[in-house]
C-alpha cells in the first residue's frame, strides 16, 4: 500500500532543501524593555535526501530540527531558499506535497475523549479514505504495530504514552505517506516501547518504500536507523555522513563525541526552542 | 468533468465529511457538557420569556411580545451555536495538539471551514429545534397560522452568511491564540445589538443602524418572526430573502479569502502550532 506503484518519483530526490532559511521574532526582555528581536531557526540549510532513504538529524532543542520538520509539513513558510519534496515545491504546490508527506511527532496529538478508532477514522477521511476503506485498514494497521485492539474503542487519555505513539504511527502509516517526518518519536517511552517502535520503522522502510527523515536525541536510536546522520547546530548543517564515516572524520569512537566534536556541545546543555 | 477533477472533488468531499465525522466524535463524548449548555441557553430563554408574560396585559400585547422575544432567544442561540463552533474550531486543536496534523492534511481550507459551518449548521439547527419544544413545555404559545416551512427555508439560506461570517471569526485564534476567542465573542455581541434580536432595529442610534443593514441576522429575525407569528408565505418574505442571498455570495468568499490571509500570517510567524 504505497503511493509509489506508478514509481513516479523515481529519478528525483525524497527532499532537496537548498539555502533554506527561518527567522523568528523571539521577545527578548521584560516589561517596558521587552523587544522582539530576529532569532534565525534555520540559516541556509542544505539537504538532500535521496528515495528510500533514513537521514537522522542530530541537534540540540533550538538547532532548528523541529523548524526544519515543520517546514516540509508545510506549516510554516519560509524566508528564503527552496524546498522540494520528491519534485514538488513545498511553498509554491504544498497540497501535492501534503499528500506524500506524514509525520509524527513527540507528543502523541489526538482529541484525548475520543477513541483510536474515532481519531483514526476521522483523520483518515483528511487523505480522502472513505468509511469503506479504513473499516478494514484501521485495525489491519493497528495490529501492524502491536495496538491491542481490545482497546481501540477507549479513551484515548486512557492509554499509556507507548500505546498513543503506536496510534500516533498507525495515523501515519494509514495515508501511506512517501516522505515519513519523524520528530522523536520515541522520546519519553520506556525501552520496550521505543524498540517496539524503531522496529516499526524499519518494517515501514522495507516494506512501504518510505523515506524517512528522523530528528531525534537519541544517538543509538540514529545509528541504528540512519544510513547518514547529520548535525544540526544553529542553523547550519555542520555535518552529514554514514555514522562510521563521521566518527572517523572527527577521529572519535561514538556519535555523542563526534556531535562534541563538531558543535563545542554536548547534548545535555540545551535551550529551550519555544518561541517560533 | 474530467476523471482528475472528479477524484479531487471526491477526495474533498471525503475530507468534508471528515470534519462533520469528528465534530459529531467530540459532541457524543462530551454529551455532558452538551447538556449543561442546554440547560443554560433554556433558562435564559425562560427568563426572556416570562419576562414578557410579566408585563400589563392591558398596555401590551403580551403573547405577541413573548412571542417576538422568544423567537430572538432561539434565533440568537442558533446563531452563537454557529459562531462558537466556528471560532472554537481552531482553539480545539490547539488544545487538543491536533492543530498541526489538521492543517498539514491535504484537504483544502474551503472544505475544512465548510465542513465545521455545515456540522455547526446541522447541530444548530436540531438543538434549536429541541429548545422550541421544550420552551412549549413551559409557555402555551398561539401560533395558529406559523410557517415552520418557510422559516426553516430562511434559517438555512440565513445559515450560508453566518458561515461567512462565522470563517472571518475563526480566523482571530488563528493569529491571536491567546485573544482570539474573546475578539470573536465581541464580534458576535456587535451583531447582537445591531440585529434587532431583542427589539427593532428603529431604536438604534441613526449611526449604529447602518450596521444592521449589513447583518445578515436583521433580515434572518424579521423574516422568521413574520413567518411565525403572521403565516407569511416565502412570495412576502422575498424583501427579507433577497439581502440574505446577496450577503451570503459575498460572505463565504471573503471569508475563505480573510481565513487564507489569515494562515498565510500564522505560518509566517510560527503560530500554527499546539499549545500546553
Amino acid at each position: 500500500m504505497t503511493l509509489l506503484q506508478s514509481d513516479p518519483f523515481s529519478s528525483v530526490p525524497a527532499v532537496d532543501v537548498h539555502g533554506l532559511r527561518k527567522t523568528f521574532r523571539r521577545k527578548q526582555g521584560t516589561g517596558l524593555r521587552a523587544r522582539k528581536k530576529p532569532v534565525a531557526a534555520l540559516n541556509g540549510l542544505d539537504l538532500r535526501i535521496e528515495r528510500g532513504e533514513c537521514v537522522a538529524i542530530l541537534g540540540q532543542n533550538g538547532s532548528g530540527k523541529s523548524t526544519l520538520v515543520r517546514l516540509l509539513s508545510t506549516l510554516l513558510l519560509h524566508d528564503g531558499g527552496t524546498a522540494h519534496v520528491f519534485g514538488h515545491d513545498v511553498f509554491k504546490s504544498p497540497r501535492e506535497v501534503q499528500r506524500l508527506v506524514n509525520r509524527v511527532s513527540v507528543e502523541a496529538s489526538f482529541f484525548k475523549r475520543l477513541s483510536t478508532i474515532e481519531n483514526l477514522s476521522y483523520a483518515s477521511r483528511f487523505y480522502g479514505l472513505t468509511h469503506a476503506t479504513t473499516k478494514e485498514t484501521i485495525p489491519e494497521v493497528l495490529r501492524k504495530v502491536g495496538f491491542p485492539m481490545d482497546r481501540a474503542n477507549e479513551s484515548m487519555e486512557d492509554l499509556s504514552r507507548g500505546m498513543q505513539q503506536k496510534v500516533a504511527l498507525a495515523r501515519a502509516l494509514l495515508t501511506s505517506p512517501v516522505l515519513l517526518l519523524l520528530d522523536e518519536p520515541t522520546t519519553g517511552l520506556d525501552p520496550r516501547s521505543k524498540l517496539e517502535v524503531q522496529d516499526f520503522i524499519r518494517e515501514v522502510r522495507q516494506i512501504h518504500d518510505a523515506t524517512i527523515l528522523l530528528c531525534t536525541h537519541d544517538l543509538d536510536e540514529a545509528e541504528a536507523l540512519a544510513e547518514r546522520v547529520g548535525i544540526l547546530d544553529k542553523g547550519h548543517l555542520i555535518a552529514l555522513a554514514p555514522a562510521d564515516e563521521l566518527k572517523a572524520s572527527y577521529g572519535v569512537d561514538t556519535l555523542e563525541e563526534a556531535f562534541f566534536a563538531a558543535t563545542g556541545k554536548t547534548f545535555t546543555d540545551e535551550d529551550e526552542e519555544g518561541n517560533e | 468533468m474530467p476523471g482528475g477533477a472528479a477524484a479531487t472533488l471526491r477526495m474533498e468531499l471525503v475530507g468534508l465529511s471528515g470534519i462533520v465525522e469528528r465534530n459529531a466524535y467530540i459532541i457524543r463524548r462530551y454529551i455532558m457538557w452538551e447538556l449543561a449548555f442546554f440547560v443554560w441557553t433554556l433558562a435564559n430563554t425562560l427568563t426572556i420569556v416570562f419576562i414578557a408574560k410579566g408585563l400589563n396585559a392591558s398596555k401590551f400585547d403580551v403573547n405577541r411580545i413573548t412571542t417576538v422575544l422568544v423567537i430572538g432567544a432561539l434565533a440568537w442561540s442558533y446563531l452563537g451555536m454557529v459562531f462558537e463552533l466556528l471560532i472554537e474550531m481552531v482553539q480545539w486543536e490547539r488544545w487538543e495538539g491536533t492543530i498541526e496534523y489538521t492543517f498539514m492534511a491535504p484537504l483544502s481550507r474551503p472544505m475544512h471551514l465548510i465542513g465545521t459551518g455545515l456540522f455547526a449548521v446541522i447541530y444548530g439547527i436540531v438543538r434549536t429545534i429541541i429548545l422550541w419544544f421544550v420552551i412549549r413545555q413551559f409557555v402555551v404559545f398561539d401560533l395558529p397560522h406559523a410557517n415552520y416551512g418557510a422559516t426553516l427555508l430562511i434559517l438555512a439560506i440565513a445559515s450560508v452568511s453566518f458561515i461567512g461570517i462565522g470563517m472571518m471569526t475563526a480566523v482571530l485564534p488563528l493569529i491571536s491564540p491567546e485573544k482570539g476567542v474573546q475578539l470573536g465573542f465581541i464580534a458576535q455581541g456587535v451583531l447582537l445589538v445591531v440585529s434587532g434580536v431583542y427589539y427593532t432595529v428603529d431604536v438604534l442610534p441613526h449611526w449604529m443602524q447602518w450596521l444592521s443593514v449589513i447583518s445578515p441576522a436583521t433580515y434572518a429575525l424579521r423574516g422568521i418572526r413574520a413567518a411565525i407569528i403572521h403565516g407569511a408565505p416565502l412570495s412576502s418574505l422575498w424583501g427579507d430573502i433577497w439581502p440574505l442571498i446577496v450577503i451570503g455570495i459575498v460572505a463565504i468568499p471573503l471569508g475563505l479569502r480573510i481565513f487564507a490571509i489569515g494562515e498565510r500570517y500564522a505560518k509566517r510567524h510560527g503560530k500554527l502550532k499546539r499549545s500546553g
